[in-house]
């Protein structure tokens, strides 16, 4: 017999590891099937609703039928736009600080503080920020920002954070030995290293809080109109949809059907966009 | 012949992880315009002495140095001393060859300049080409200069970070084991490049390897469990050490 010839055990060993891939690529499988489920359920349900009045007009009187999500759609972009205007940079800038001062004991209480915001659920979040504001000034979109930035914040800080500890140490002792004060070296060395991967994180911390319902239900509240300015009621597709979702006429619950879809387009367009302007910008650094 | 001049004085240099005691009160001269090798087996304190040098030591957390190290007649430890402005006149090449992540070529090599408020566009093209030049690097990189640093091999990666370094004109440059990543042909490109650079440039090298230290020094200095047991002319320590350590480590006796 050459010595290179299988023995009976070694014919068990190969099944045995076809056998643990079949299982992984069968529970890989199963693991699409949710998202396959949803998208299909969700076209189904709200294509119809679908149209220009969708994205332009306000809804209709139940008996009416047609009108629109235009309202919650601006309402929205503006209160998820705010809420990133102030969260981003706060967030990252504890992240950068809970990356690159590690020694500092304020960094470490920082660190607990935010770990611990995390955790919070988010519907406490909105109980927070009506008390703190809505009590005093009314429902308005400034409060929706406001709850959905406390939201937002731990996030970007910990995906900050996160990428930024993915950097080599030696690298920023090559930024200091050049005689970068250690300010220039997370301005000029880590971040436009990293930029791809942050920008990343701040994306999905985006498509997190536009979902968001809870913490809008106590702060932003909603509006069947447009509204006039920022310090009144204003609507937001998670919140409409969970209206017009509950609402029993059959009208809105299209309308809610549809806002859904246009909902996760939203989310998925995003990832797309920013995956491929990474694709992109890599392909361009490499030439 | 022109005389020495001491570039770089050493005094009783002592430097500590938290409270461990890991470089026992080195003094040594370093002279201007000269390659010292650094030898002695691991964990002897080769590292960390020249990381004292650009007071780099003090970046480790709980870390900390007494003693004084006097370039140019000013003590880098004195209470009223910039790290950042030391850093600039004492530049430093890593074990691994770093170039900055997403950045290209170009950009490696002018970040030090853009640094000290060079803007125009042709005063950078030129220190950035000279540079690069002087590193032995040029030639293989004039057309690639927006690739990216880390597209390039181990070797050519090392260069530039030399070129990096050399940009922000500095009068010593540090060097820890900077081709103990490397393959023996650029191993050898690199050690012709610092008996180039030195008539320029001081170098203070770590290595690992004695042929190295004989090939490319002017004065050796063993280090042993964090002592200084001998400096000398590298000529002389490698053929008659005047200490028995030394010898035994030379001739591989231990280490």
């Amino acid at each position: 017999m050459n010595y290179l010839s299988p023995t009976p055990r070694d014919f068990y060993r190969k099944y045995f590891s076809h056998f643990m891939m079949g299982i992984l690529a069968l529970l890989s499988c199963i693991a699409l099937v949710p998202f396959i489920a949803i998208s299909f359920f969700i076209i189904q349900k709200g294509w119809d609703g679908l149209s220009l009045g969708f994205f332009t007009e306000i809804p209709a009187p139940p008996a009416e039928g047609g009108g629109g999500m235009g309202n919650a759609l601006l309402g929205s972009a503006v209160i998820v736009g705010m809420a990133s205007l102030l969260g981003i940079p706060w967030g990252m800038g504890a992240g950068i600080f809970m990356s690159e001062y590690p020694g500092q004991k304020l960094g470490r209480i920082l660190r607990f503080t935010i770990d611990l915001l995390t955790t919070v659920p988010s519907i406490v979040v909105g109980i927070f920020i009506y008390h703190l504001v809505v009590i005093h000034y009314g429902f308005s979109a400034f409060a929706g920002a406001l709850a959905l930035c406390v939201i937002m914040l731990p996030i970007v800080a910990k995906s900050t954070e996160e990428i930024l500890r993915l950097v080599p140490q030696h690298i920023r002792e090559a930024g200091l030995a050049l005689g970068l004060p250690r300010w220039r070296v997370i301005i000029n060395i880590l971040i436009p290293g990293t930029y791809s991967m942050l920008i990343t994180g701040v994306i999905l911390a985006i498509a997190r809080i536009a979902g968001e319902t809870a913490p809008l239900l106590f702060t932003s509240l909603g509006n069947q109109f447009y509204a006039q300015n920022l310090s009144e009621p204003t609507s937001t597709l998670p919140v409409q949809i969970y209206e017009f979702a509950k609402s029993g006429f059959k009208e809105l619950e299209s309308l809610a059907w549809s806002g859904a879809l246009v909902l996760i387009v939203f989310v998925f367009l995003v990832n797309l966009t920013v995956r491929s302007i990474l694709f992109l910008y890599k392909r361009r650094m490499e030439k | 012949m022109k005389t020495d001049t001491v570039l770089l004085q050493i005094k009783n240099l002592k430097a500590y992880f938290s409270s461990t005691l890991v470089l026992k009160d080195i003094s040594l001269d370093v002279s201007t315009n000269k390659v010292v090798a650094l030898i002695g087996p691991s964990g002897c304190g080769k590292s960390t002495f020249i990381r004292c040098l650009n007071r780099m030591h003090e970046e480790t957390p709980e870390a900390h140095v007494q003693g004084e190290v006097i370039l140019n007649k000013q003590n880098i430890y004195a209470p009223s001393a910039d790290p950042v402005l030391i850093r600039r006149k004492v530049g430093m090449v890593f074990q691994k060859p770093n170039p900055f992540p997403g950045m290209s070529i170009f950009d490696n090599v002018a970040l030090g300049l853009r640094l000290l408020g060079i803007r125009k566009r042709s005063v950078l093209e030129e220190k950035v080409h000279s540079s690069l030049v002087q590193a032995a690097l040029w030639n293989e990189v004039k057309n690639i200069l927006k690739r990216p640093g880390t597209s390039l091999s181990g070797g050519q990666q090392q260069r530039l970070c030399i070129a990096r370094t050399l940009a922000t004109t500095p009068s010593v440059i540090l060097m820890d084991e900077p081709t103990s990543a490397l393959d023996p042909v650029s191993t050898m490109r690199i050690e012709e490049l610092i008996r180039h650079l030195v008539q320029t440039v001081t170098v203070v090298i770590v290595t690992h390897n004695m042929q190295q230290a004989s090939r490319i020094s002017d004065n050796t200095a063993f280090l042993l469990n964090g002592e200084l047991v001998e400096y000398e002319k590298t000529s002389r320590l490698f053929t008659n050490p005047s200490d028995p350590r030394t010898e035994q480590y030379i001739t591989g006796r231990f280490g």
